[in-house]
């Protein structure tokens, strides 16, 4: 009955390998990564944003809602707009109560008064998915269900997100978030589906004072174009190493 | 309902869009994971250089790291908002990601373990089947498990013996680097997060690995001597409390513990000389997040990380092992803090560097739910890591079922 050792372990070692095998050549390719080569490398999506013209009244985020079917009344977005007041003893207040969706009425923040001659400076500031160059959340997605398409804009694939939550820790600017419905990441992709039919995004459509402009950096008779290799435009957080492709002007050195 | 919604609250500025998302069971989790890699560790000691005092100890760790290997899996899918996917990570290894390795890391060292086990036992196996097959009556469902288990080897002579010594020796061996993988690359998960201030650092991985092997030999000799107890207990009730075995228990007990303690306070003064590193080293670097960090840690997280993790689990039970003349009690309550130590590091960890917003100028608490009211709240909450903490044990005792880990001879 006995079968001798050696044999045996030489018969277990072979089956394990053959086990293993398939494993590492069996490679799915996922629907991501089948959709990851759309776009075409002529163009490059990238964001304009014009701190001076925004007035803080929310139709950019009521749009957003309403076109990308995040769910009106929860407190996430994926655009939103925050407030800044920087006082006369040089302190900063900032605040973005329900993303900024109901515009600015309130002149308190967080429930504080501050009287008028006090402050120095007010402004807004709209946040969004900075479609980064070198996304961290394309790098630690562990299944590449957020990926980044040839023209620039990062996708989440819905059908594919295990809903880990990886991507959302290591996004530096918070963009992230659960879908309260689809229950996978979420985050702003620039209106994907309406840029590329030749639309502009659904808060670019909605900024009645033109705060927000979308463009293609590979065209250089691109106003918004133009506009980031002439004027003197920031980014956010640069220091993460991402290489956003939002830019602002009159971007100032308290926001964050 | 928004993700996070349900136990963060905000102070100050921060996003909209920022919430605790990595809650409870991502503490559970480099928990679990760290008692596996340590109590692979302590069965190692034996195992590969010769500890001989741990021998006892060790074939019991060996099993007991076999029932905590499938709990590491359990918070993962507790906290995968979409956990019948979990198998895409699989599917699509994304290897630029931490997360992605770990399905393989997990399973090589999976077969380590088990392919370990099977080689301490084969004599076992045959042993069983040799009785059973002599039984009268036949050896039924019984022998039908046995002959599986054992494989075909039935060569119980010297020489095969020998074979199966060096096996073990080799898969413990190769198996001390995976284990310290598993647990190293669960730190790296954190520490390679460049948008957490706290997380970010390349000593993340190590400082897990000590306290990982910490962990799990205070986790082995914990169980270890409430088993023991138990033992002596039932042989004091069936044969009277002066019987020389019940004597013969106890002074095995209390060798084997005096000497893992041992390890245990190498390996303890190596992990808080880590985590003091990082610290001195953060607060002498003082880069731009280091305003915020220190208000967490000198502030809201005091109590947590002073008090609770560095005073009441590194600093007490350090002090108890010390002291001359070991006593079981002394030993067990030392032990306990331990555990309790390390898990309070997790969670400063996990749910510390959620503590700020990412605009540095604003907070979040984690508030953890405590009686279910949903499903989320029940995975997510303190009865879903109530649960993943009683797993390993229930699956230790079916497991020893089959393979005693505990036979006093
Ligand atoms: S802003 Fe965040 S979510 Fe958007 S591409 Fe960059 S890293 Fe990814
Ligand atoms: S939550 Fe989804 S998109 Fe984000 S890292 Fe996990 S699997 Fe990828």
């Amino acid at each position: 009955m006995a079968s001798s050792r050696r044999q045996f372990l030489k018969k277990a070692l072979a089956g394990t390998l053959a086990g293993a095998l398939p494993l590492s050549a069996l490679r799915f390719v996922s629907p991501a990564e089948a959709r990851a080569s759309i776009g075409n490398a002529a163009t490059r999506w990238v964001f304009l944003v014009d701190t001076t013209r925004c007035v803080g009244c929310g139709f950019c985020v009521r749009a957003c809602k309403r076109e990308n079917e995040v769910p009106y009344d929860v407190p996430v977005s994926r655009t939103w707009v925050e407030r800044y007041v920087v006082t006369r003893d040089g302190v900063t207040r900032a605040d973005s109560p329900n993303a900024g969706r109901d515009g600015f009425t309130d002149p308190r923040i967080r429930g504080e008064s501050i009287p008028n001659e006090a402050i120095t400076k007010a402004f807004f500031v709209p946040k969004l998915c900075n479609q980064c160059e070198t996304p961290a959340c394309v790098q630690v997605c562990p299944v590449g269900a957020t990926y980044q398409t040839n023209d620039g804009v990062v996708l989440v694939d819905r059908s594919w997100c295990i809903g880990c939550g990886y991507c959302i820790m290591a996004c530096p600017y918070g963009v992230r978030f659960f879908h309260p419905v689809h229950k996978v990441a979420e985050k702003c992709n620039f209106c994907y589906h309406r840029i590329t039919k030749g639309l502009e995004t659904a808060c670019v459509a909605a900024c009645p004072f033109g705060a927000r402009r979308i463009g293609n950096l590979r065209n250089e008779a691109d106003p918004v174009t133009r506009t980031i290799m002439t004027e003197r435009v920031a980014v956010l957080k640069d220091e993460y190493g991402t290489k956003p492709q939002v830019y602002y002007i009159g971007l100032d050195e308290r926001v964050r | 309902m928004v993700h996070g919604l349900e136990w963060t609250t905000k102070d100050l500025f921060v996003y909209p869009n920022e919430f605790i998302y990595w809650s409870i069971q991502i503490v559970m989790y480099p928990y679990m994971t760290g008692l596996v890699a340590g109590a692979f560790v302590l069965s190692s000691l034996y195992h590969v250089f010769g500890q001989k005092d741990l021998k006892d100890m060790a074939r019991f760790s060996l099993v007991f790291s076999l029932a905590l290997l499938p709990v590491a899996l359990m918070p993962l899918m507790f906290h995968l908002q979409q956990p019948l996917r979990g198998i895409n990570v699989m599917m699509t290894p994304h290897f630029t990601s931490a997360i992605a390795a770990f399905g393989i890391v997990f399973s090589t060292y999976g077969l380590i373990v088990v392919s370990e086990i099977w080689f301490v036992y084969r004599e076992y196996f045959a042993n069983q089947v040799r009785v059973l097959e002599g039984r009268p009556e036949g050896g039924g469902l019984k022998l039908l498990g046995y002959r599986l288990l054992a494989m075909g080897a039935y060569d119980t002579s010297d020489a095969a013996l020998a074979k199966d010594h060096k096996a073990v020796k080799i898969l413990a061996g190769v198996g001390i680097p995976v284990a310290c993988f598993l647990h190293g690359y669960a730190g790296f998960i954190f520490g390679s997060v460049k948008a957490n201030a706290l997380w970010m650092s390349p000593l993340m991985p190590v400082i897990f690995i000590m306290s990982a092997v910490v962990s799990g030999i205070a986790l082995c000799m914990l169980t270890y001597i409430v088993i023991m107890e138990w033992k002596k207990l039932t042989t004091s009730l069936a044969r009277g409390r002066g019987d020389t075995s019940v004597q013969a228990i106890g002074g095995v007990e209390i060798d084997v513990i005096t000497k893992a303690s041992r390890y245990l306070l190498g390996f303890l003064v190596a992990a808080i000389t880590l985590e003091i590193l990082d610290l001195v080293f953060r607060g002498y670097t003082a880069m731009k997040s280091w305003d915020i960090l220190r208000s967490v840690m000198y502030g809201k997280d005091f109590l947590n990380i002073f008090v609770l993790q560095y005073g009441l689990g590194n600093l007490v039970p350090f002090f108890l092992l010390l002291l001359g003349r070991l006593t079981i009690r002394r030993t067990l309550l030392a032990l306990v803090l331990i555990l309790f130590g390390v898990f309070m590091m997790r969670w400063n960890v996990v749910i510390g560097g959620q503590a700020f917003s990412l605009s540095f100028a604003g907070y979040m608490h984690y508030h953890l739910p405590l009686l279910p009211h949903s499903l989320e709240t029940y995975k997510e909450g303190l009865l879903g890591a109530l649960t993943v903490a009683a797993t390993p044990f229930v699956l230790f005792w079916l497991i020893n079922k089959v393979v005693p880990s505990l036979r006093y001879e």
